[in-house]
């Protein structure tokens, strides 16, 4: 009883960081009709640069981690600009082998800019724990689903509210249409870009906070967002947050129980978890749960 | 009226080679100079093994095989438009495929030691089943739904690579690849040739048994080859082409999406089956972390590199892909390279390398979709018109 609780915790802490993850993707497709398969790398560079800014320039984690993401923005949206912005009105399958090359070219430079010492992003939750109902609860668990979660609600009020949001929920419905309204869609795919490189710098500072270190090898880690966002439905938000969570919770209860119940599975058998669930729904529910059905006029 | 001239394919007088039928339009050879590269092509490659160390002639077999890979991966993502990020399940299926049927039996992992004739048609077979099982769940939804599905087929595959102990070997341990005996001759061992000449003069030459696996590849490649380029003159080549210029319009000219995306997963599987078996025998003992996510992108820069949609391109894709890392070795004294893995330099060679890799498919994507081969058909337009520009 006492694993099980920790054990939901510990998945909801991982469905918070797949929800970052989620909506990085989900906007990008909103607004382009492209995944993003750069995240990983994006996602790593933001871990790099809330340690580097935090163990260079001394700086408390938090100040460090939004100045991370702004960073990252900014990378996002020149990437954008230069490498996908001539690819608008391009098939959709060359628009997303762009992102594969992108992702290997800045997963190398994120390599290099790591280097062989240990980069720790300095975080204040570390592998402290609380006690809540006699189970062990990781503060870092509860410190990412809370952040995620205020993350995700600022874009997602900006989105409702703000008039540049207005302006961005246009043009993922039609672009001609807001192009004839005056908005400025190529400003609102880079901005796509930016919000989203910032949601998954984000992401990978959590991910990499509790003393690990910064490594490459945890790019792949954000690979495990696309079944959360094929579960959720490709365009939608709240099927990013939602879906994050199944699978984090999933996840994390396959990592304590398949090991006693289920050995014959393998080790590490949590880590493909997401995947078989992706296979499930696209048997089940082709458009996941909150997925926009697609329908074709000739 | 003409029908002399159907007959003959081609005019005799006025414009020789204006192509006055379908057919000769289609034709594999379809002008001279294709014939003349083809057969010039041909001869160097006879002639290669010959005046290169064993280690390069390797190189060169790999190049053959990555040349198949890219072939299947260009029928699926150039010719129907889906990209797939899971060539590398479906090599590391085809490896193990044929190491379990044509491999040896060691301890507790299994090999049944069959012939080639029968390991290598399955290596490719069983893929093709998998894909065939697989395909239907991305293809009834429109979109990218392929590429992600694929990329969670080489996670799990990795996972299944890693446990499967009986068939793989298991993680970091690995097992002996299949063993390409076919009808009892060995492909891969040191062969003699010898004849008599008027006789008396008896001539001997020193195989190589790099030399022989190479010519072996060589000619499995050039016959899956022309089956694909036959493949893409066919009624399901061009409805691979319908399905991914336009879907719905294939639609409604009664293409039926499904079958026509998932026959092009399952004959992309097929292709990559054969060289993941063929590459096993080159690597010579295969575990399962080789099968990974950066195998599959190692495919992508050889169809997005050599040119979408078509056949020349992949092969030329595949020689930029499996030589380059030869020719960053040869730079690393102008460059800041760091010969080794280290930290070193700028970038160590492996780095450069996969770099390249990603910038390439980014200004090949954004600059000349064509890939090499439309550098290709540039050049030669322009020596076509020259002095004029068009």
């Amino acid at each position: 009883m006492d694993e099980l609780l920790g054990s939901i915790v510990r998945g909801t802490g991982l469905g918070g960081l797949y929800a970052l993850l989620g909506v990085s993707f989900v906007i990008i497709y909103r607004a382009t009709g492209v995944i993003n398969f750069a995240t990983p790398a994006l996602m790593i560079l933001g871990a790099f640069f809330t340690g580097a800014f935090g163990s260079s320039l001394g700086l408390p984690f938090f100040v460090s981690v939004v100045l991370a993401m702004i960073v990252m923005a900014a990378i996002g949206m020149v990437t954008e600009r230069v490498a996908l912005r001539p690819m608008v009105g391009r098939p959709a399958f060359s628009a997303a082998t762009v992102t594969v090359g992108l992702f290997i070219i800045l997963l190398i430079v994120a390599g290099r800019l790591i280097g062989s010492e240990l980069v720790n992003v300095n975080d204040p939750f570390g592998l402290n724990t609380i006690e809540v109902f006699g189970s062990t609860l990781f503060t870092l668990d509860i410190a990412r689903l809370i952040i995620a979660m205020v993350a995700i609600a600022i874009v997602g009020i900006f989105l409702a509210r703000s008039r540049t949001g207005l302006a961005m929920r246009a043009t993922a419905l039609d672009q001609e249409t807001s192009l004839a309204q005056g908005i400025n869609v190529g400003r609102m795919f880079g901005l796509s870009w930016g919000i989203s490189a910032a949601m998954a710098a984000l992401a990978g500072a959590m991910l990499t906070a509790g003393g690990s270190g910064v490594e490459t090898t945890a790019a792949l880690f954000a690979l495990k967002a696309l079944p959360v966002i094929i579960l959720g439905g490709l365009d939608s938000i709240k099927g990013a947050v939602i879906g994050g969570m199944i699978i984090g919770i999933v996840e994390s209860l396959t990592r304590t129980y398949q090991p006693l119940y289920l050995p014959w599975l393998g080790a590490g058998f949590d880590v493909i978890v997401p995947y078989i669930i992706m296979i499930i729904v696209l048997m089940v529910r082709p458009y996941g749960l909150f997925g926009t059905k697609e329908v074709v006029r000739v | 009226m003409s029908n002399d001239t159907a007959k003959s394919k081609r005019t005799t007088h006025g414009r020789p080679r204006l192509f006055t039928s379908y057919s000769g339009e289609m034709a594999i050879f379809n002008t001279r100079v294709k014939l003349i590269w083809a057969i010039l092509g041909g001869a160097v490659v006879l002639a290669l093994p010959f005046f290169f160390q064993r280690d390069m002639v390797a190189l060169f077999t790999t190049v053959f095989i990555y040349a198949i890979g890219g072939i299947g991966l260009n029928l699926l993502t150039g010719y129907a438009g889906q990209v797939s990020l899971g060539q590398a399940f479906f090599l590391g299926i085809g490896a193990y495929t044929a190491a379990v049927l044509g491999g040896e039996s060691k301890g507790d992992v299994i090999g049944l030691g069959w012939d080639m004739a029968i390991w290598l048609p399955l290596a490719g077979l069983v893929p093709a089943i998998i894909a065939l099982i697989v395909a239907p769940l991305a293809a009834r939804v429109r979109g990218l739904y392929l590429a992600i599905l694929t990329l969670g087929l080489v996670f799990i595959g990795e996972h299944i690579f890693k446990e499967a102990k009986p068939l793989t070997g298991g993680a970091g341990v690995g097992r002996t690849p299949a063993e390409p005996v076919l009808f009892g001759f060995d492909l891969f061992s040191n062969h003699e040739i010898r004849f008599d000449l008027f006789s008396n003069h008896e001539i001997r030459f020193d195989v190589d048994r790099f030399t022989v696996y190479y010519f072996a590849c060589f000619i499995i490649f050039v016959v899956l080859a022309l089956l694909a380029r036959n493949f893409t003159r066919s009624r399901f080549g061009r409805s691979f082409a319908a399905v991914r210029d336009r879907d719905v319009a294939a639609e409604v000219m009664g293409v039926s999406l499904l079958r026509t995306k998932s026959l092009a997963f399952a004959v992309s599987a097929f292709y990559a089956g054969i060289a993941g078996a063929l590459l096993s025998v080159i690597i010579g003992r295969i575990s399962p972390e080789t099968w990974n996510f950066f195998l599959s992108i190692d495919f992508l820069a050889v169809i997005f590199i050599g040119g979408l949609a078509t056949i020349t391109g992949s092969i030329m894709g595949a020689i930029f892909v499996v030589m380059l890392p030869q020719l960053v070795k040869a730079l690393t004294g102008v460059l800041p390279i760091d010969q080794g893995v280290g930290q070193g330099g700028l970038l160590n060679v492996f780095e450069l390398q996969t770099i390249i890799f990603g910038v390439l498919i980014v200004v090949f994507l954004i600059a000349e979709p064509r890939g090499l081969y439309g550098l290709w058909i540039r050049l030669r337009n322009y020596f076509k018109a020259w002095p004029f520009s068009y």
